[in-house]
Formats: C-alpha cells, structure tokens, sequence
C-alpha cells in the first residue's frame, strides 16, 4: 500500500523529469509520458480496491510525528476520487497524443511532462493530510497550469492567461496568510490535529478560519462571486489542456472545501454556502445561455455545476455530503468529455464558434453521439450519471428542507438543458456546411481515429459512472460518514 | 514587539493589495511581491516568541523552526512566480507595446448585446 500511493505522486513525476530529457524523440517522450500517467492511474484503483476494503491507510512521510512531519492519508473520500481524476488524464493524453499534429494541439515538447507535473500535483492535494502540503500541492498544479495555458504565446492566451494567474496569485497568498492564522491559533498544521483543536476555540474565531478558508477554496472552485477569471482563460487554452483544467482543477477547490469544512465542522457556514450555492447554479447556467462559443458555453456550465457540489456540502448532513462527493465523481469525466467534443468540433470546422456550423449531426455522427451522452447526463437526464448525482443532491436538499435552493437546483437542470440544445441546434442540425475561412486544417485518418478512439473511450467511461452509481454512491455514503465523524479521521490520523 | 511585526504584516498588505488593482502588469508584480513578503512574515509570528537558532542540541530556548520551514517553502515558491509574471509581462510588452491588462473582448460583445442577434441569425441560416 505505501509503494502504491507513494507512486500516484512520485511516479508522474519521475516520468515529467524523463519526459523533458527526451522532449524531442517523439515517440520515446510520449511513451514515457503515457507510462508515468498510466501507472499512477493504476496504483489509484489499486488502493480504491484495496482502501475500500481494508480501511484508511496513513503514511508518514519519514516517520515524523503528525506534529512537525508530511502525512499522506489514503481515506476512502480521496481514493474515491483520485482514480476517477488520473484516468481522465490518461484518456486527455491519449487524445492530445492524436491531436498534436494539428494546428490546434498543444505544443508536444511542453505539455506531455507539464501533463505529469500537473498530475503528481493532483495526486498529492487529494491524499495529503497536511494542510500546508495541500498549498504546496496547489502550487504544482497552478505553476504547471500557468505553464499549459500560456506556452504558445498567443495574444488571447496571454491576456487571459495573466487574469488566470493574477486572480490564483492572489487566492494562493490568502492561503498562506490562512496557514499562518490556522497555524497561530492551534500549533498545527495538519488538518486532523487542527480540526481537533478548531473545535475548541471560541466561535469568532472558529468562523472566521471557516469563512477565510471558503474564499481561498472558492476562488480556485470558481463560486460565486470569484469565478470571473474562469470563463475568461479556459476557453484561450488548446482544447487538450482545457480539457484537464476543465475536469479537474476546479473540484480540487471543492475537493478541499468538502474536506476542510466537514472535518473542522463549519456547520454555521451552511446558510451562506447554500446562497451562494444557489446564485453560482443561476449565474452560471445564466452565463452559459448568453454565450455563442461552444467551449465558453462549456466553461460557464463548469461555474454552474460548481453550486450543486457547494449546494451538497452547505446541507452539513450525511447524505448531503455524500451527494456532493457522487457529483464530484459524475461531473469530472463527464465536463472532460465534452471539452474533448468541443476540440473534436474545433477540427472539424476550424472553429468552435457556434456561428460557423451546422450539419454535423449528418456529416460526422460519431461525433453527435459522443456529444448527446454527456450532455444528456450533465443537464440532469435519466438514466445518465447526472440524474443520480442530481437527484442525491436535490433529496439532500428537500430532507432538510431547503426549499429556496432546491428551486434554484431544478431552474439551473433546466437552463443547462437549453443551453445544451443551443449547442445541439447550432453545430449539429441544419444543412452541413463547409468552414467559412477556408482555415480548415487536414487531420491525418490515423490521428483523427486516436482522438475519437480517446474520447470514445471517455464516454464509455461516463456511461460505466452510471452504469455502477449504487456501488459508487455506497462508497460516497462510507466516505460522508467518515468526512461527518471528524473523531474518527482523528484518531485515525494522529494514534 | 509582536505589535510592530504586525502592523509590518498590516502595511505590507494594504501597500500589496492596493497595487494589485493597478492595471499595469509591471505594479501588480510588485503588489504580489509585497503581498508575499507579508503571508511570510506573518507566518513567521505564528511561531511565537522568538529565541535562539533551531538548531537540535539547543534546549527549549529555540524558536519554532516549522513556521520558519514553511516560510522558506513559501518564499521559494513565490520567487518562481514572481519570475513567471516578469515573463509574462514581458511577453505581452512585445505583442502590444505595453503591459497593461486588456479588456475580455467576448464580454464586451455579450455587455454590448451584439452576440444574441447574431447567434439567432445563425441558427435561423
């Protein structure tokens, strides 16, 4: 069990290290790349397997004390989600390794090992117990992002890129001024000891760490009213490194905030969380709707979606938490997928402009099919993975009589519907057309089947998602009723 | 002497945060280097009273050395940063002369309302 979560960090990035040695040998650098990748995604179903079973599994990094040292904790809410997260990055580099022949792709040399880099980063802010590793995490994966997202150099990409760096600069300084508060109010930082002795101070206190802690998280999750960076600079990025961005880097905010304020027991937070759950849902569908790109239409739904997992952790209940957590394992692979369409798209049409297009439903069904499933499921429909993440939510929700945000939850399925059938009326029906620039560049029939093979493979993916949602809901129940019971992470951790 | 550390930290912030707001890439570099200066300090008091160098075989009488490890990982890391920014603006000095942050040109269409027509005429084409 050590070997196995020690390679989902160290694996990648050993990989990341050989990868930029061998930079230009193609096929040599993206073997390794792919190999770092696809172990660390194996040692993280292996311990989901093996967690599942056994319990939670802690190592201490050199064997310090949870005190002073690093503690690496293997709980089954982390090991629900990493597996899920490190296989979506396989299946992105698979269709990055198809896509990089093409204007549109990344560029090779940079993003395979930042890839990596990017992905031992994820790894460790899911298992770490510490929270001044989880900033040191957070730092890998926003100084890779920073790297994917503006490595080309375009005018667009610079500009937003400098939004998108200034806007997490600053979230990150706020964290550590937080570490700093958490660190003089209790002599730790590690999350169970602190959220041990959080408990115990007096409330003003207690609730301002929280509400320190929402802001930090919320920026990198993009809640309302600290999500106008997003929607600015995923859409500048090639569609691969939007892709990852997109399924990922946002629910490690929420990711965090489930973990930190479950743990310390932030119960008081619950009203503000729920309003601002319920205006990020709205505001973000809102945004969707007024947009004519599809990958900016795709960005703003990432804000909306953000208020259901906010919504499931505000209810501070069991079944809330768990609700927030199957969402959490529905929404990655599904956003990742339809990023990957949108490039599909982009390929195609020279253009992911909703302007440009029409007929494709005709000319490239395939790509119609692999579009309707994940849209179908993040708008909510049965039998998708979205409904069931939905409907734990929402039932979450009327249990605890939450009726303002409940409606807020069902305006925001359905505005994301529309939206959905804007994408849907725009590119795929109507008569086929030819690009209108005549910027179309030629794929090559081997890369073009990678990239459909990739994103074929994700929606199978997702379907399994729905196909498994009792077993994965059992675990995200398991997983609440640790995160709910902040003793015996406590115990746990620190004996 | 907690005090005047402080209100160093208080300065520091309210210096940073207001430079942040600044529409030149090169001022926002240097509110983010203020800012930074600031988190480090103040997790420097967080190991509380001061004493001799931790240095193992020392006694009781040494200062905390965890915030003072913390606070040397934060510096590295926001050095690095404080790089990539400089780049950054470097960059964005070459592509357009200066190095002022620009306007999202797709909000400006959506805030100008230009976009729902056009999408409209499109779908009915």
């Amino acid at each position: 069990m050590n070997a196995l979560l020690a390679a989902t960090i160290l694996a990648p990035l050993f990989c990341a290290a050989a990868g930029l040695v061998l930079r230009t040998q193609a096929p040599l650098r993206d073997s390794v790349t792919l190999l770092g990748l696809v172990t660390a995604a194996g040692s993280a179903i292996a311990l989901l397997v093996g967690v599942a079973r056994d319990g939670t599994h802690i190592v201490r990094v050199g064997d310090w004390s949870p005190e002073l040292g690093i503690v690496l904790v293997a709980d089954l809410f982390a090991v629900l989600v990493l597996p899920v997260a490190l296989t979506i990055i396989v299946v992105v580099e698979i269709f990055a390794i198809g896509q990089r022949r093409t204007a549109w792709g990344a560029n090779p040399e940079l993003s395979g090992p930042l890839l990596c880099v990017l992905t031992a980063g994820v790894s460790l802010a899911f298992l770490t117990g510490d929270l001044f590793t989880l900033f040191v995490a957070f730092e890998i994966i926003l100084v890779s992002s920073y790297v994917l997202l503006t490595h080309q150099g375009q005018r667009g990409q610079i500009r937003s890129g400098m939004t998108y760096v200034v806007m997490n600069l600053l979230a990150s300084t706020l964290f550590l001024i937080g570490l700093a508060i958490v660190y003089t109010s209790t002599g730790t930082v590690n999350i169970a000891l602190a959220a041990d002795r959080i408990a115990e101070l007096p409330s003003g206190i207690r609730l301002g760490i929280g509400a320190w802690f929402l802001i930090v998280f919320g920026t990198k999750a993009a809640i309302f009213p600290l999500f106008s960076w997003l929607p600015d600079s995923y859409p500048t990025a090639p569609t691969t490194i939007t892709a990852v961005f997109a399924g990922l880097l946002t629910k490690i905010g929420i990711y965090a905030m489930i973990r930190f304020h479950s743990l310390t027991g932030m119960d008081e937070l619950g009203p503000i969380m729920l309003i601002l759950a319920a205006v990020t849902m709205i505001i973000g569908a809102l945004g969707a709707l007024a947009q004519s790109d599809v990958k900016r239409i795709l960005s703003f739904h990432i804000i909306s979606q953000i208020g259901y997992m906010l919504m499931g952790l505000g209810l501070f209940t069991e079944a809330g938490t768990a609700g927030a957590i199957l969402f959490l394992v529905h929404h990655m692979p599904v956003k990742t997928v339809l990023f990957l369409v949108g490039g599909l798209i982009e390929n195609d049409q020279g253009s992911s402009s909703l302007e440009r297009h029409g007929g494709l439903a005709t000319r490239r069904p395939l790509i119609a099919v692999f579009f309707a499933i994940p849209a179908l499921s993040l708008a909510g429909m049965p039998p998708f993975s979205g409904f069931v993440a939905k409907f734990a939510v929402i039932s979450a929700g009327i249990a605890e009589a939450s009726t303002a945000v409940v409606v807020a939850a069902l305006i925001a399925g359905a505005l994301t519907l529309l939206s959905m059938t804007k994408i849907w009326v725009g590119v795929f029906w109507g008569q086929p057309s030819e690009p209108a620039d005549g910027a179309l560049h030629p794929v090559a029939p081997g890369n073009r089947t990678t990239m459909l093979a990739a994103t074929g493979l994700a929606v199978v993916g997702t379907l399994a998602i729905s196909l498994f949602a009792g077993t994965i809901f059992d675990l995200s129940q398991r997983a609440a009723e640790g995160l709910r019971n902040p003793a015996i992470y406590i115990t746990e951790v620190t004996s | 002497m907690s005090i005047s550390v402080l209100a160093i930290v208080g300065g520091l912030t309210s210096t940073g945060l207001y430079l942040i707001t600044a529409r030149s890439l090169s001022r926002i570099i240097l509110g983010f280097s203020l800012l930074g200066h600031a988190a480090v300090l103040a997790l420097l008091t967080a190991g509380g009273s001061p004493g001799a160098a931790p240095i193992a075989g020392r006694g009781d009488e040494i200062s905390n050395p965890v915030p003072q490890a913390l606070a040397l990982t934060a510096i590295v890391i926001s050095f690095g940063l404080t790089l990539f920014l400089l780049a950054l603006a470097g960059r964005e000095q070459t592509l357009t002369g200066d190095d002022l942050v620009e306007d999202d040109l797709e909000d400006r269409r959506v805030a100008d309302g230009s976009v729902a027509d056009d999408s409209v005429a499109g779908n009915v084409q």
